[in-house]
C-alpha cells in the first residue's frame, strides 16, 4: 500500500530574476553607449589582418614562448639548488630569487638593453694570457629582442624556481624512499618518480605564468621590439586610428590567451588521467553539464 | 666474510637523533634462505634498524655487510672509504624492502612499477623482465591488475604490488617495514599469506611486525628489540613460548592479551 503525498510548489526565486534583467538591461546600455563613439568599427577587421599587426602577433608569442621554455629550464635548476645539500648553492639560489623577483621587469629589460653603456665590448677570454675565446659589440648582440628575452626570462625563472620548488615538496617523502629502495640514483629518482608527480602542482601556475608572459611582452614595447603593441602603435602613428588598431591588437591578445588557457586545462588533464585520480571532465562534457542537458560526448570508458 | 651463507652482517649499529639513542649498538647476522621476524614495542628502533640495513638510514657507527660487501663503503688498504650516494644506490639494488605505506608510484602502473628496478637500474632487457614481472605478479594473485594503476587497488593489493616490486628485484634479502600496520584488518590476511608463500619458496626475509601470530608460524628466528637493542633472539619456541628475559614475557603478556 502506498501513502498518497501532498503536491509540492517550488520556491520562486524572484531576486535572481530581478538582479538577472538588470544586468542584461546594464550590459545592453554599456553597448549602445560603446555604439555611439567616434570609433571606425569597420576597420578593425582589416587591421587583425594587416601584414603589420600579424608581424606584431608573430613578435608577441615568439618572445613570450621563448621566455617562458628558458625561464623553465633555469627555474627547474635553480629550485634544484634551492633544496640541494650544498649551501653554496642553497645561498646563490635564494639571492637569484630574490633579486630577479625583486626588480621590476620593465626596468630589467631597459638594464639589458643598455648594457653597452658601461660594457661597449662583451669578451671571454682566458686571464693573464690575453687569448680571447669571444670578443663581440655589446650593442651587435643586445638587440631588442634579446635585451625583452634577457628581462622577462630571468625575471620569470625567479618565479618558475619557487613553482618547481613547490612541486618537488609536494612529492610524498615515501616515493623517494620507495625509488631508493630499488637502488635509483639520485638522478633517476628526480626524472623518473619525482618530477612526473610534482607536474601535477608544477603546472597549473605555470599556466597562469605563461598567460601572464604573454601579456608582459607588451613591455619590450618601450625598447622597439615589434610585438602587438608596437605594431599597432606604428600603424596609427601614420594614420591615427589608435583606437581602432589598439582594440585589434586587444583582440588578438583574447585570442593567443584563450588558446593558452585551453592548452593549459588539457595538459592538466592529461596529468591527471595518468594518476588515475578524477580529474575535471572535457571542456564540452563541462559545458554540457552547465547547461544543464545531458552530454553530447560519449564518456571515456 | 668467509662465509658464503651470511647474506647480512650488521655489527654494532648505533644511530642516534640529537641525544635521542634510537639504535645501540644492535648486531644482527642473517643467513641465507631464513626468515627473522623482528618484534618489540612501538620506539625500540626496529624501524630505523631495518632502514639502516639498506642505508636509508646512515647509521652513525657501525657496519652493514651486505653479500660481503660494507654498505656505503669500499673496502680499501684495511679502511673504509665512504661511497657517493650514487654507488650506494647500486649497492641497494641487490636488497629491496616492502614499506607501511606501499609508496607505489602512482603515475605508474602496476606492471610498470614492478619492472622499474629491474629495467631502471639493472638495465636488463624489458621483454624479458616483463615477462617475469606478469610472473611475480602472478604469485600475489594480481595478475589481472597489470594494467591498473595503483589508485584503482584497495589496501592488501597494493602492499602485494609493492611485494611484487621488490621480489622482482632478485635481492639477496627482502625488508619489510611493518607492511601489514597500515591496512583494514579483514585485508590483513592476504597480505601475510603472499609472505607465508615467500617464506615457502626460500626467500630471506626480515619482517619488523606486530603479527605475533605470523611470526609463529613463518618465522625462523625472532628478534624481540626494546629500548635501542635486541634484549632476546632464537628460535619461535624459546622466544615466543618460552622468554627467557622478564622484558620479552611482559610484551608479550600485553600484546597476546
Amino acid at each position: 500500500m502506498t501513502q498518497d503525498l501532498l503536491p509540492q510548489v517550488r520556491l520562486r526565486h524572484w531576486g535572481r530574476w530581478i538582479s538577472g534583467v538588470l544586468i542584461v538591461l546594464i550590459l545592453l546600455a554599456l553597448g549602445w553607449g560603446a555604439a555611439q563613439g567616434d570609433i571606425a568599427y569597420g576597420d578593425i577587421p582589416y587591421y587583425l589582418r594587416s601584414p603589420i599587426i600579424l608581424k606584431g602577433l608573430v613578435g608577441t608569442i615568439v618572445l613570450a614562448v621563448v621566455a617562458q621554455g628558458v625561464a623553465i629550464v633555469i627555474g627547474v635548476l635553480i629550485a634544484l639548488m634551492r633544496i640541494s645539500h650544498n649551501p653554496v648553492a642553497r645561498a646563490f639560489a635564494g639571492a637569484y630569487t630574490w633579486l630577479f623577483r625583486g626588480l621590476p621587469v620593465l626596468l630589467q629589460i631597459l638594464l639589458w638593453y643598455n648594457l653597452a653603456l658601461i660594457f661597449p665590448r662583451l669578451s671571454v677570454g682566458v686571464p693573464f694570457t690575453g687569448l680571447k675565446i669571444l670578443d663581440v659589440e655589446t650593442n651587435a648582440v643586445m638587440t631588442t629582442f634579446v635585451a625583452a628575452f634577457l628581462g622577462l626570462a630571468l625575471n620569470e625563472s625567479a618565479y618558475m624556481a619557487e613553482i618547481v620548488r613547490a612541486g618537488l615538496k609536494s612529492v610524498d617523502r615515501g616515493q623517494i624512499e620507495a625509488a631508493q629502495s630499488i637502488g635509483e640514483t639520485p638522478t633517476q629518482r628526480l626524472r623518473r618518480i619525482v618530477l612526473p608527480q610534482a607536474m601535477r602542482v608544477i603546472i597549473p601556475p605555470t599556466g597562469n605564468d605563461f598567460i601572464n608572459m604573454l601579456k608582459g611582452t607588451a613591455m619590450a614595447s618601450v625598447i622597439g621590439y615589434v610585438e602587438l603593441i608596437r605594431a599597432a602603435n606604428n600603424i596609427s602613428s601614420f594614420n591615427l586610428q589608435v583606437m581602432e588598431t589598439l582594440i585589434a591588437a586587444a583582440i588578438w591578445y583574447m585570442v593567443v590567451v584563450t588558446v593558452a588557457s585551453v592548452g593549459q586545462y588539457y595538459l592538466e588533464r592529461g596529468f591527471d588521467r595518468q594518476d588515475r585520480r578524477a580529474g575535471p571532465p572535457s571542456l564540452r562534457r563541462r559545458l554540457a553539464l552547465n547547461l544543464g542537458r545531458p552530454p553530447m560526448v560519449r564518456s571515456p570508458q | 666474510m668467509n662465509d658464503p651463507g651470511l647474506v647480512l652482517d650488521a655489527r654494532r649499529i648505533t644511530k642516534a637523533y640529537g641525544d635521542h639513542v634510537v639504535l645501540n649498538e644492535v648486531s644482527l647476522q642473517v643467513r641465507s634462505g631464513e626468515v627473522v621476524c623482528i618484534i618489540g614495542p612501538s620506539g625500540a628502533g626496529k624501524s630505523t634498524f631495518l632502514r639502516t640495513l639498506n642505508h636509508l638510514e646512515k647509521p652513525d657507527s657501525g657496519e652493514v655487510w651486505v653479500g660481503g660487501e660494507p654498505m656505503g663503503f669500499r673496502l680499501r688498504d684495511g679502511k673504509l672509504h665512504e661511497l657517493s650516494e650514487r654507488k650506494v644506490s647500486a649497492q641497494r639494488a641487490r636488497t629491496a624492502m616492502v614499506f607501511q605505506h606501499f609508496n607505489l608510484f602512482p603515475h605508474l602502473t602496476v606492471l610498470a612499477n614492478v619492472m622499474e628496478g629491474p629495467v631502471r637500474v639493472q638495465r636488463r632487457p624489458a621483454a624479458e623482465v616483463r615477462a617475469e614481472a606478469l610472473e611475480v605478479l602472478g604469485r600475489v594473485g594480481l595478475s589481472e591488475k597489470a594494467d591498473a594503476y595503483p589508485g584503482q587497488l584497495s589496501g592488501g593489493q597494493r602492499q602485494r604490488v609493492a611485494i611484487a616490486r621488490a621480489v622482482a628485484m632478485k635481492p639477496l634479502f627482502l625488508l619489510f617495514d611493518e607492511p601489514t600496520s597500515a591496512l583494514d584488518p579483514e585485508l590483513v590476511g592476504e597480505v601475510l599469506t603472499v609472505m607465508s608463500d615467500l617464506a615457502a619458496q626460500g626467500m630471506t626475509m626480515l619482517v619488523v611486525t606486530h603479527e605475533i601470530q605470523f611470526a609463529r608460524e613463518v618465522a625462523d628466528r625472532v628478534v624481540f628489540m626494546a629500548d635501542a637493542g635486541i634484549v632476546e633472539q632464537g628460535p619461535v619456541d624459546q622466544v615466543l613460548v618460552a622468554p627467557r628475559e622478564a622484558r620479552t614475557r611482559q610484551f608479550l603478556k600485553r600484546v597476546l592479551a
